[in-house]
């Protein structure tokens, strides 16, 4: 019985998401990001200011490996999550400031299954966004690689394949984490706007200005950990720390927003 | 006291606070099956902070309430049971009123499969592929009233549903509630247009800065109230004479705008008929009257608004 009340939750968030201007939006965002970064890597291969991002230089040796094929796709992962926390944002705090949750909570009064259902399509959403940004970025590094002339021969071997999977995964998770932030940010503030400005100034600014400052707080602000993950951890800050940190920051994070989602009044 | 299975909605001491403001208090009155039953109350005296406790949107500070048998505090055991309009139409403005409609059916479980009957039920059949933000606002309630139709609901609540409506349009609303009323469904509507409850309800619950001032059937409140006589003449000076007969008979009389309101019940207006005659006074009108509901309410109010 749970489970049918999940799914149709989960049909009735995916006939909203789904408009094409928010669902071809989104995806033509998402690919159009996700191709720039990948072209810029490949066609800028040999430019001195660097082909990646802050200037940094990933060489034709780095992109001949069986991993090159999906660095363009990782190095994009940031401004995928960014493209996600505004969806989960916006699709979130719209609920109040249209006054529609009232409608959905008469419909499904559960408000965990509701919410847990808004989210897991949401997520999908993102699934389909990153697997387009997969594909486009890609099918422009194949694309591209005779131009910058780098080698392919490894990135169609099976330890291409595995490092692919991997980087998918690691894509998902990151986009899904920032997503998570988005929709925690659509429930606390309850408006669009004040959500996404809020998240979109801390992970973008306000994060860069401190790890600037003191460059060890790279090791605690989300947006970085986040961002890590993407590409698999690196020399500084590991994997495992950045999984671990995200992960209690967004589950303690989570605990509150679903007591209050639960608990809160439904006014104006 | 009507028996408990029989209720649709039933209230005790239902309150909500704010700080130390009682939005309602202590309120208690209940709904019968298969009535239709009025819920009026000016501004700020907490008709939509009840209507909102009884869908389980916010949660009462004190009391208790049952829905169709179930405790306010479950809203899941009975909602899907109920249609809801509440504070006016809310949906997506990008989508259109169809698919607006679809997501509220495929969240409830009902299928999309009679909302095209519903549209044209409240008359927008061919506006159904038409964006939300298109809308008039008379169309926004229309969509609202589909929407709260799509349970085919036992208990239909329904928020001022004739706001933005035109004169026609409040009428095909009073006979679609007179219609789903006569379909069994229980009706329970909030609506400032006093005179349109008049018509169509059988109860009444009357609020007022929180407090339930009357709650029970519609004919019981007017029976309480005093009834009065109208009383013309075609000569204006003959009316202190009306009112001498009246003061006579231990009737109170007032004259205003060239009319004498006199106190009293039907049967006594042949009495002064006879009397008017024997004095040599002509009638050009002699009405018995009983307040109508929005005299009434304003006279139980206190309120001139």
């Amino acid at each position: 019985m749970n489970q049918i009340f999940k799914a149709r939750v989960f049909r009735s968030e995916w006939r909203k998401l789904r408009r094409p201007t928010l669902f071809l939006g989104t995806m033509l965002a998402s690919a159009g990001l996700t191709g720039l970064v990948t072209s810029l890597l490949f066609l800028l291969i040999d430019s001195p200011q660097g082909n990646s991002d802050r200037g940094n230089m990933i060489s034709r040796e780095i992109l001949q490996l069986p991993s090159g094929l999906t660095i363009g796709f990782s190095n994009a992962a940031g401004l995928l999550g960014i493209v996600a926390l505004c969806v989960f944002a916006a699709q979130t705090a719209q609920e109040y400031t249209y006054g529609t949750l009232r409608n959905l909570l008469v419909r499904q009064p559960r408000r965990l299954q509701l919410l847990l259902g808004k989210y897991v399509s949401m997520a999908s959403f993102a699934i389909v966004m990153v697997i387009l940004a997969a594909v486009v970025s890609m099918s422009l590094a194949f694309g591209l690689s005779g131009r910058a002339k780098v080698e392919t021969d490894a990135w169609v071997t099976s330890d291409a394949l595995q490092e692919m999977a991997k980087t998918f995964g690691n894509v998902l998770l990151s986009v899904i984490a920032f997503g998570t932030v988005g929709m925690i940010l659509g429930l606390l503030l309850r408006s669009p706007i004040s959500a996404i400005s809020l998240g979109v100034i801390w992970l973008l600014i306000v994060e860069n200005i401190l790890v600037a400052v003191k460059s060890s707080l790279g090791n605690w602000m989300p947006g970085n950990l986040m961002s890590i993950i993407a590409v698999g951890g690196t020399t500084d800050i590991s994997y495992t720390h950045a999984i671990s940190m995200v992960s209690i920051y967004l589950v303690a994070s989570t605990a509150i927003v679903i007591t209050l989602f639960k608990r809160r009044d439904v006014s104006n | 006291m009507v028996g408990m299975s029989n209720l649709a909605v039933a209230v005790q001491d239902l309150s909500k606070k704010y700080g130390d403001t009682f939005a309602v208090s202590h309120a208690n009155f209940e709904v019968p099956m298969g009535t239709v039953c009025g819920f009026v109350g000016p501004n700020g005296s907490g008709k939509t902070t009840t209507i909102r406790m009884l869908l389980g949107l916010i949660s009462p500070t004190g009391g208790t309430g049952e829905i169709l048998g179930h405790s306010i505090k479950h809203p899941e055991k009975y909602l899907a049971s109920v249609g809801a309009m509440i504070e006016g139409p809310a949906f997506y403005p990008a989508l259109t009123g169809r698919e607006n409609l679809n997501v509220l059916a495929t969240l409830g479980g009902y299928g999309t499969d009679h909302v095209q009957s519903l549209l044209e039920r409240v008359g927008l059949g061919d506006r159904g592929n038409s964006k939300y933000k298109t809308y008039s606002l008379g169309m926004k309630q229309r969509l609202g009233i589909a929407a709260s139709l799509l349970p085919n609901p036992k208990l239909l609540i329904l928020d001022e549903p004739t706001n933005g409506l035109d004169p026609e349009g409040i009428q095909e609303v009073r006979d679609l509630l007179k219609s789903l009323a006569q379909e069994g469904t229980t009706v329970f509507v909030s609506s400032h247009l006093l005179s349109e409850l008049e018509l169509i309800s059988q109860h009444l619950v009357m609020l007022r800065k929180g407090k339930v001032l009357f709650a029970g059937k519609i004919e019981d409140l007017f029976l309480a109230q005093q009834p009065f006589i109208l009383v013309k003449t075609p000569n204006e000076s003959d009316l202190p004479k009306i009112s001498e007969i009246a003061a006579a008979a231990g009737h109170k009389s007032t004259i205003r705008s060239g009319v004498a309101h006199i106190e009293g019940p039907a049967e006594w207006a042949a009495e002064l008929n006879k009397s008017a005659f024997a004095m040599g006074i002509t009638l050009s009108q002699l009405s018995p009257m009983l307040p109508s509901l929005e005299e009434t309410f304003f006279e139980m109010t206190g309120d001139s608004e």
